[in-house]
């Protein structure tokens, strides 16, 4: 596969392993935060943590969006499903997210609901134009990166008069969070991020330059793919050594300082910004979320079905709000590998393969018994 | 003159017919669903006792008895459908035992509606599978349930073999030092099935490896090889199956992800889906674990047979109190290789 | 999360899709978010849609980058030698 095998190469990783050992300084811990699950995920799957000096941690951000979906906007989906018998069409990924009253979409499904996974927008639009006589609706989750392709199919649903399709819509922003983050009283211990690669592809490199400016704290964009992410620590480390804070650009090959245009423009045209919207985890985040704009009202399902969002709280021996702000680490959460499972998950962190907790507990749990 | 045939039954229009109640029912459609169509295809002489069971001759060693469900949907994909699928599953799962598999059974439940042409297709798939793996099929039931109750068809097979004195595999024999062999690549069969969903509009030259893989193990076990631990890695893939073998035995694994073969559509395809080939099913490859010193001739042995053509060492077994199965990746670093937390879903956004 | 990847377009399609190929498996894509694409570039891919075109000439740098990196052995030779 061009442009995904040779950033896998095991030989460069090595080399560019021997670059951090040889320039990180032996008397100083290095923290670093990936924000995005693609790049947990990498590290993850691929072991990276075993090719770093120990003084360079890299801290699990919160960036899945399925992991920092909060228990009330399942709930509401499930609630259209099961009360108002319409067609649920969701990504795979959520569908096993834990709602209230022991429910995920999935139990909702073996129970008689409607639910299907979809791979694209364009999969439900198919869906609502074969069921004229069901109303059909996406569930429309996800950051910057699957926002756009919402936008195309509500522009489309618009322009073919599509009455019975609408979404609920859960898109978050990515900078919003790195800010609920940072702006905690005392500041956190991160010494610079490594920033999302697909989200910046579309919002481009600018919107990270205030965390560098104001907070002080490096950031550097990079792919997904293992390379990436190795090259992007070793320019964390420069800019730490250095005393720099300034936003870099790993991801050349397709990130711009602008992003894509033609992207942000769909976006703006059929969203608008929340005043706030509630995060596992972070709790509630001013201008960190999407709501369709009032021209598209006919497409939002929270106002077509009058499904309030019920807030639920999360449980209280879940330690996420700390592991995803980088304060604690996993394991020392104690319902971590006990009560919290990837089979039976708790917490949001332990949602999905990419956030934090499901990723050491698949990947690299081995580390604590060595 | 009387033109009245006393017997006469139009034959089954194999064409254009469907499957209904009747053929269920125990009466003379199911009677010539039977004769025309599954003792047609499947003809062997305990099959053609027609009785309620198939008497067979006294069998030497002890003997081994496998039975599987097969729901595919698609019924028919790249590299075969559920019929050789239902064949080869049980023939495998009596193999990896170690045994010879002797005779096989076959038990139908089919969804009103169903057309016989593709019904027809399915059992002469069956038949040529199971004559090409030598193992016929004694014995079978048909059922029909109402449309809407079932997909399509539903088949069970039971297979029976023997197995010769001497051998004894078993999950719980992995010893700490042990090597890990793989007989090829995988996740061919699973990405072959997802490729041909529908609403998965992808389109990739995968083939299902599906397999009887008795004369492979047949080889094996000639080597003179002594093996310890034999298993298909179906659902949930080889790693599922190689968790289930460390817990047998008590025992901890380390995997070489470069030594694990992918081949190039399966990767891609599951890069698409965000899948992890090694959760994904098999339905012609095996694990074998033997001592370390007959690594080699074992090797050797499932090279030299064309269902083994790219074996390959891919791993050792250690002594591990936690049971963790874990992999140097292709980077250097290291990962656990866990149980598949509930069904594998594409990741996506 | 924001799974994606680059894959080649191989083919344009009405209206505004195109069939990419990566590794082999094709699959028809949504085009409505890039301007321009055209047949031989590579765009990544994101639920059945181009999020971007791939800049072929910074994925060369980049990997350029990468091997004109400080060497393993010669970091080794440099890490032995200032500690003797």
């Amino acid at each position: 596969m061009k442009y995904v095998d040779e950033f896998r190469d095991g030989d460069l990783a090595k080399n560019i392993a021997a670059n951090i050992a040889g320039e990180a300084h032996a008397g100083r811990a290095y923290r670093l935060m990936e924000f995005c699950g693609g790049h947990t995920h990498a590290i993850s799957r691929y072991g990276l943590a075993d090719l770093l000096p120990p003084n360079v941690r890299m801290i699990h951000g919160p960036g899945c969006p399925v992991c920092v979906l909060p228990i009330g906007r399942i709930d509401q989906a499930i609630r259209l499903a099961r009360e108002q018998d319409v067609i649920l069409c969701t990504y795979a990924d959520t569908v096993r997210v834990p709602a209230s009253a022991n429910l995920s979409l999935m139990r909702a499904k073996a129970g008689g609901a409607d639910v299907r996974m979809i791979y694209s927008t364009q999969d439900a639009l198919k869906i609502a134009r074969d069921n004229p006589q069901r109303e059909v609706v996406f569930l429309a989750i996800g950051f910057e990166t699957t926002t756009p392709p919402t936008a195309v199919a509500i522009r489309q649903a618009a322009a073919e008069g599509l009455k019975n399709f609408s979404i609920l819509c859960d898109h978050v922003l990515t900078p919003a969070a790195m800010h609920a983050i940072l702006a905690v009283e005392g500041g956190v211990a991160l010494d610079g991020f490594v920033g999302p690669a697909h989200v910046s592809t579309v919002i481009g490199s600018k919107p990270y330059e205030p965390f560098a400016d104001d907070y002080h704290k490096p950031v550097v964009i990079a792919g997904f793919e293992p390379l990436d992410v190795m090259q992007a620590i070793l320019m964390l480390v420069r800019q730490v050594n250095d005393g720099r804070a300034a936003v870099e650009n790993e991801f050349t090959r397709a990130v711009t300082r602008e992003g894509n245009l033609k992207a942000q423009e769909l976006v703006a045209e059929v969203f608008e910004l929340r005043d706030a919207f509630e995060w596992r985890g972070l709790g509630s985040v001013p201008h960190s979320a999407l709501k369709l704009r009032p021209q598209f009202a006919a497409f939002d399902a929270e106002q077509k079905f009058k499904v309030d969002y019920v807030a639920v709280p999360d449980n209280k021996a879940c330690e996420c709000a700390a592991i995803l702000r980088g304060q604690k680490r996993p394991q020392e959460c104690k319902i971590f590998g006990t009560v919290c499972t990837p089979e039976n998950p708790v917490g949001s962190c332990m949602v999905s393969s990419e956030g934090a907790c499901a990723a050491h507990y698949s990947y690299g749990r081995f580390r604590e018994t060595a | 003159m009387n033109t009245v045939k006393p017997n006469y039954t139009r034959a089954l229009d194999l064409k254009h017919g469907r499957v209904d109640m009747s053929h269920g029912s125990g009466g003379r459609a199911m009677a010539q669903l039977i004769a025309e169509l599954f003792a047609a295809a499947f003809d062997n002489e305990y099959l053609a006792q027609g009785n309620d069971g198939a008497l067979l001759p006294q069998a030497q060693g002890r003997l081994v008895m496998a039975t599987d469900s097969h729901v595919v949907s698609p019924l028919f994909f790249a590299g075969g459908d559920i019929g050789c699928l239902s064949v080869h599953g049980t023939i495998n799962d009596v193999a990896v035992m170690g045994a010879k598999p002797l005779y096989l059974s076959a038990s139908f439940i089919l969804e009103e509606g169903f057309p016989l042409a593709d019904l027809n297709r399915i059992v002469e798939s069956m038949a040529q599978a199971a004559r090409a793996a030598g193992v016929p099929i004694v014995t079978g039931d048909t059922k029909v349930v109402e449309q809407g109750k079932g997909d399509g068809v539903f088949i069970t097979t039971t297979g029976v073999g023997v197995v010769p004195d001497g051998i004894h595999l078993s999950g719980d024999q992995a010893r700490p030092g042990d090597k890990i062999l793989l007989s090829g690549s995988i996740g061919d069969h699973g990405m072959a099935i997802l490729s041909q969903r529908e609403g998965l509009t992808f389109s990739a030259p995968i083939v299902s490896d599906t397999a009887a893989l008795h004369g492979l193990i047949a080889a094996m076990l000639d080597s003179g090889v002594r093996l310890r631990v034999l298993r298909d890695p179906t659902r949930g893939g080889l790693a599922t199956t190689l968790n289930e073998i460390a817990r047998q035995s008590g025992v901890g694994m380390m995997l070489h992800e470069s030594a694990i073969k992918v081949n190039q559509p399966v990767e891609a395809a599951c890069e698409l889906l965000g899948l992890d080939p090694l959760y994904v099913a098999n339905e012609g490859k095996l694990v074998a674990i033997c001592a370390p010193a007959d690594a080699d001739r074992l090797l050797a042995a499932m090279r030299a047979h064309p269902f083994g053509r790219d074996a390959a060492v891919i791993g050792e077994v250690l002594a591990d109190a936690h049971g963790f199965v874990q992999m140097t990746t292709r980077l250097g670093g290291r990962r656990v290789v866990d149980w598949l937390a509930g069904e594998q879903l594409p990741r996506i956004c | 999360m924001c799974l994606a990847i680059p894959a080649r377009i191989e083919e344009l399609t009405t209206p505004g899709n195109a069939i990419v190929n990566l590794g082999g498996v094709r699959k028809e894509i949504s085009l409505a978010l890039v301007d321009d694409a055209a047949v031989g570039e590579y765009v990544i891919v994101h639920v059945g849609y181009a999020l971007q075109k791939l800049d072929q000439e910074e994925a060369e740098r980049t990997l350029q980058l990468f091997a004109e990196m400080g060497q393993l052995d010669e970091l080794r030779e440099e890490l032995t030698g200032g500690a003797a």
